[in-house]
């Protein structure tokens, strides 16, 4: 039973918030009402005084107004110091507010300019600025709450059919023409009214006196930091059950020019919502009762100059909800299932579904745990993956799961790498550019790098380092296909001019040698793979008892760093090559720096007499040139070796240890 | 009355002393004899190989006899196998000369290296090891193993490879086996890298991969001593085979209209000659590798594109179907032109130019790479860039520079103003040649002083 629970909770990636925001159902006596920029309902009853209920997502309070006949449209300006009432269509009424007093007594109000013009709306836009649509067109006025006056700002003629304004970019777009196919936006800015151009959606054949395109059918919205427009298309066919839909999205770029850029093919057709949840466009469809859902960075069909996407995932349905009710009793509480896609339904931007009738505000949610199942192409899911916010822990599972899938998932890492590698060095040199403080005025970048960097998961090194590649769980991978991941990696990373940490280098050669592959570690250090560094020479000074190449390569590394001449001599020393040590100290000019009693013990412990006597005469050569003299100054630390010297050469058996084997030695 | 100025192939026999155990038997021995011969000449020379095996271990136990000289000839004696010995018998070239109205024929002891024709028959047993199994596999074989079959195989091996033996052209190269690799920058190198082992994780049959561009070896998945083998092998054999024979059937077919070569340029070098044509299958070599640790046998696969190589050690128990080929080869052809492309501008980059008076010869055991700008290529020809009396001067060297223990340096100036000198350092070896005429020794010192500056500065060798 719990099984088919848990199979039936993942069969679904999307879900309204488990905590709705409830309100009066409508009814005969209460009107609700939605203000999108700051997601307040209003809930007002009438009947003699009017009682307001605004419930927000953290606001809670009610007030009453004086009754004046029924309430079009309602608002708090965005700092709640003024609600805006409109009752009629030609004016607004305003009404101070605050927290602690409520409403104010004092009603001023503002009626359009334009003479037989309708008010099709307001919005609140900047501070006390508000903006009236008429069908004349548009008017700014700043609201001064001290003076209870409205004075005009701007104004703008232009049919208007119908308007839609997104509160985060502060356009709003206007449909005019007499088929209402004209789209004309504007960006409101402080105090102004700016013009973007215009637009025309192209239309089939017009039914007299229907408009082209709805209001319904129309969302702002922004789309990874980009204003866009969402255009829902009906395909009207000759058959009906054949005419699919689709969704035009057109991108608004620098605020002054409008492109379509998107086409979302939705192969159904029917009634449609639309909602944007991290930055996926999310079609929902009433007639199935399912819901798609579509990312517009993640690669489409061009058809040069139009993206054309098709679903992410498959078309699945909200998840199941039931709303709980109170019961007969207060312990019995009971949960009542909701229609889900239901004809009561309104949706808002970006992710508001409400439902009038229930009273109920939710917010649709990406459960993408479950989401993640059905992307079935790899490449595509760690895409949207790294597309989506906080969505680190849920990537970095995929990677390990596609690190069980070796070695057929070798296929698809190449990609993979290189997507986070391209993000993580735009990452990098953001990071780069910030630390030296070029303005990003001179940031020639396009715009694609931007929202690279800002909307983009950055994976980086030490990332991918301890949650994959050191983490493969024991015994379930080869090897073999761990060096071929990491090497991968490296590569992905050096493409990207990224530079590779020590860690990742340590792992390829600790790998290596776990399976014995010394022959592969030495090509990779033959070509350079593997950055010379000190701690990475004694690493391979450390194996040269496994792999005897080990060392010469260690060798190698400390001469390619051109600063490791003391680590050099100790390693010629310690194997006893001490003439090749003095050849190399020659070389390099160090003669007169080096510690010759280094070089006479070691000399000493090799049990070479020749070797001994070529070491003691080098240095009585130093100590004439450097002192002018061949003695050794501070004679009593020499001695172990002037002994050593006399014993062997000068016959003076003197020595502390007279070795018999070292006598055989001096037959001279 | 004519001299002999070639090293000559006088016997070559191969015998186990221990499969004759009583007198009379001695025929037992014998498991290969060339050239053909009457019975107690080949049992003849056969018991005197054994006797001078025999003498010499009595005065240093454990340590086999190498060779022996005569006045005629030099014998090289090689125990691969314990009890199992290979003997080459080569003839030393004379000249006749007259003194005092008398004719007679003066050895050219000096033209025959030991070590070089004990490289050649160590040589000789590890290309028939590579593709007939070590002896002790042979006679031991699970179905049909037995003395005969190795008989079998031996005659069947050696009678061409004999044949195609170059006394006269073998060298120092042949003593140390190497490979050259090529120079590459990081990033092709980790592309090549990545590739090959993307095609060990795409085809699980495939064991081991090695990847060469234009004879040199960018990646090799054996073992350094079964890539010496192998490369040996396609250097001096398979490759210039395949190119003649691709010379010969007009190059590469850029216009052809088969589906398989219109999009790359690959092609099976063993292996079906056409995919398209299933009965032309033909046949990929087994070979027997990994001798040190596990020997397994596995099918030498080899596939090139352009100038790449790519060797693919393919699992025995995998029978070579059509389709297994025509996967690898959609597989293969298309990425591998792309990388080689990437290879080739890299090539382009690193090409340097030798300098016309110094020339060098670079070896470093410890990896088997080897680098000559004497050899102007790794195909056994006579068109080495300098004279076989310094080539068998740098033979010796080595010998000497072998018995060195850490580092040194041996200088040798011939009569024909070459100079020859031998360096040791960190156990690679650096032969530098120059001609210069009434040069001081301090010059030479100088010129090979600058040359190791220029070519080694990224290894240790001082």
């Amino acid at each position: 039973m719990e099984a088919t629970d848990q199979d039936t909770r993942d069969d679904y990636y999307l879900e309204l918030s488990s905590d709705p925001i409830r309100f009066e159902s409508v009814s005969c006596q209460t009107n609700v009402f939605f203000d999108d920029s700051k997601q307040q309902v209003f809930a007002v009853r009438s009947g003699g005084i009017t009682g307001v209920l605004v419930k927000g997502p953290n606001q809670n309070l009610s007030f009453r107004m004086e009754d004046k006949g029924p309430v079009i449209s309602i608002k708090f300006s965005p700092n709640m110091n003024i609600l805006a009432v409109q009752h009629n269509n030609c004016s607004v009424e305003f009404i101070n507010y605050s927290s602690i007093t409520g409403l104010d007594n004092i009603e001023y109000s503002q009626s359009c300019k334009g003479k037989n013009a309708t008010i099709l709306g307001f919005v609140w836009t900047h501070g006390n600025e508000i903006l009236f649509v008429t069908d004349y067109g548009v008017e700014l006025f700043q609201v001064n709450s001290e003076k209870h006056n409205v004075r005009l700002l701007k104004c703008l003629s232009l049919g208007v059919n119908w308007f839609i304004f997104c509160p985060q970019s502060y356009l709003v777009l206007l449909s005019s023409g007499t088929i209402g196919n004209q789209m004309q936006t504007l960006h409101i800015t402080p105090g102004n009214l700016h013009k973007l151009t215009k637009f025309e959606v192209e239309v089939g054949v017009a039914k007299p006196g229907k408009l082209a395109v709805y209001e319904r059918d129309v969302a702002l919205t922004i789309l990874y930091g980009t204003p866009c427009i969402i255009l829902l298309r009906h395909q009207p066919s000759t058959n009906r059950s054949t005419g699919a839909a689709s969704v035009h999205v057109y991108t608004v770029h620098k605020m002054t020019t409008i492109k379509r850029s998107h086409v979302l093919k939705l192969d159904v057709s029917g009634k449609f919502a639309i909602n944007v949840v991290d930055n996926l466009i999310i079609v929902h469809h009433q007639t199935t009762k399912t819901s798609m859902i579509f990312d517009i960075m993640l690669p489409g069909v061009s058809d040069g100059t139009v993206m054309h996407h098709t679903s992410v995932a498959p078309v699945k349905s909200i998840k199941p909800y039931s709303l709980k009710i109170p019961g007969t009793t207060l312990s019995n509480e009971m949960y009542q299932p909701c229609q889900l896609y239901s004809p009561n339904w309104v949706v808002f931007q970006p992710n508001i579904i409400i439902d009038a009738k229930l009273g109920c505000l939710w917010y649709i949610e990406l459960k993408l745990e479950s989401l993640v199942k059905f992307i079935t192409d790899k490449v595509l899911l760690v895409e949207f993956l790294m597309q989506r916010t906080n969505t680190k822990y849920i990537l970095i599972h995929i990677l390990q799961n596609f690190m069980m899938q070796l070695p057929i998932s070798l296929m698809d890492m190449p990609i993979i790498f290189d997507k986070l590698n391209s993000v993580y060095r735009n990452y990098l040199e953001n990071k780069i550019q910030n630390q030296m403080g070029t303005p990003l005025q001179n940031n020639t970048k396009s715009s694609n790098t931007v929202i690279e960097n800002k909307y983009k998961l950055v994976l980086d090194q030490s990332d991918v380092y301890s949650y994959i590649l050191s983490k493969f769980p024991e015994n379930t991978i080869e090897p073999k296909m761990i060096v071929w991941v990491l090497l991968e990696y490296i590569r992905s990373l050096t493409e990207h001019s990224i530079p590779v940490e020590h860690y990742l280098h340590e792992l390829v050669i600790t790998t290596l040698v776990q399976r014995k592959a010394y022959y592969q570690l030495h090509q990779l250090l033959q070509y350079h793979v593997v950055a010379d560094s000190k701690p990475l020479a004694c690493l391979l000074l450390s194996l040269e008892n496994l792999y005897p190449a080990a060392h010469q390569l260690a060798l190698d590394m400390l001469k390619r760093l051109g600063n490791a001449h003391e680590e050099i001599i100790e390693v010629l020393l310690s194997k006893g090559y001490i003439l090749p040590a003095l050849r190399y100290i020659r070389s390099v000019g160090m003669v007169d720096k080096v510690s010759d009693r280094k070089f006479l013990e070691a000399a000493k412990a090799t049990e070479d007499a020749t070797l001994f006597y070529s070491v003691f005469k080098f240095f009585k050569q130093r100590n004439l040139y450097l002192y002018n003299a061949t003695s050794f100054i501070k004679g009593e630390r020499y001695q172990p070796y002037i002994q050593h010297y006399k014993y062997l050469f000068e016959g003076t058996d003197n020595a502390c240890n007279s070795d018999t084997n070292s006598n055989v030695t001096i037959s001279s | 009355m004519t001299s002999k100025t070639e090293v000559t192939l006088e016997h070559f026999y191969i015998f186990n002393g221990t499969y004759a155990k009583k007198e009379g038997e001695e025929e037992k021995k014998i498991l290969y004899y060339y050239p053909e011969k009457d019975l107690d000449v080949q049992i003849k020379n056969i018991g005197l190989s054994e006797a001078i095996i025999k003498f010499a271990q009595s005065f240093n136990p454990g340590q086999p006899c190498d060779y022996c000289h005569t006045h005629k000839t030099r014998q090289i004696y090689y125990q691969p196998e314990p009890n199992f010995w290979m003997v080459m018998i080569v003839g030393v070239p004379y000249i006749w000369k007259e003194k005092d109205g008398n004719k007679y024929t003066e050895y050219q002891y000096d033209e025959v290296s030991s070590s070089v024709c004990q490289a050649l028959l160590k040589q000789a047993y590890v290309m028939f090891r590579l593709f007939m199994g070590s002896f002790d596999t042979i006679i031991n074989e699970p179905e049909c193993g037995s003395i005969t079959l190795l008989k079998h195989k031996l005659e069947h091996f050696y009678s061409r490879y004999l044949m195609s033996l170059k006394l006269n052209n073998s060298d120092i190269l042949d003593v140390f086996q190497g490979l050259q690799f090529l120079p590459l920058d990081k990033i092709t190198f980790l592309r090549v890298q990545c590739f090959m082992n993307l095609v060990e994780a795409m085809f699980s049959q495939v064991k081991y991969t090695a990847f060469l561009y234009n004879d040199q070896v960018v990646w090799s998945g054996l073992e350094p001593e079964d890539m010496q083998v192998v490369y040996n092998y396609l250097v001096s054999t398979l490759l210039p085979a395949h190119l003649e024979k691709e010379l010969h059937e007009g190059s590469m077919p850029r216009n052809s209209p088969s589906p398989f070569t219109t999009t790359h340029y690959g092609k099976f070098v063993t292996g079906p000659s056409s995919i398209n044509e299933p009965s032309l299958i033909g046949k990929s070599p087994k070979v027997f590798i990994n001798y040190s640790t596990k020997p397994v046998s596995l099918y030498l696969v080899v596939y090139r594109a352009l100038s790449a190589t790519i060797c693919l050690f393919v699992d025995s128990k995998t029978s070579l179907l059509i389709d297994f080929f025509k996967s690898l080869d959609s597989f293969l052809g298309p990425q591998l032109t792309t990388l080689v492309n990437s290879v080739a501008e890299q090539c382009a980059k690193h090409v340097t130019v030798s300098s016309e008076s110094c020339k060098y010869l670079y070896f470093n055991k410890l990896n088997l790479a080897y680098k000559s700008t004497i050899h102007p290529d790794n195909r056994r020809c006579s068109n080495v860039l300098t004279t076989p009396e310094v080539l068998r001067v740098i033979t010796d060297i080595y010998n000497d520079t072998n018995k060195l223990k850490e580092a040194g340096e041996i200088i040798i100036k011939t009569m024909s103003d070459y100079w020859v000198v031998g360096k040791l350092s960190n156990l690679r070896e650096f032969f530098v040649v120059i001609q210069q005429k009434s040069a001081s020794i301090m010059e030479i010192e100088e010129d090979v002083k600058k040359l190791c500056e220029k070519e080694l500065k990224s290894i240790f060798f001082h």
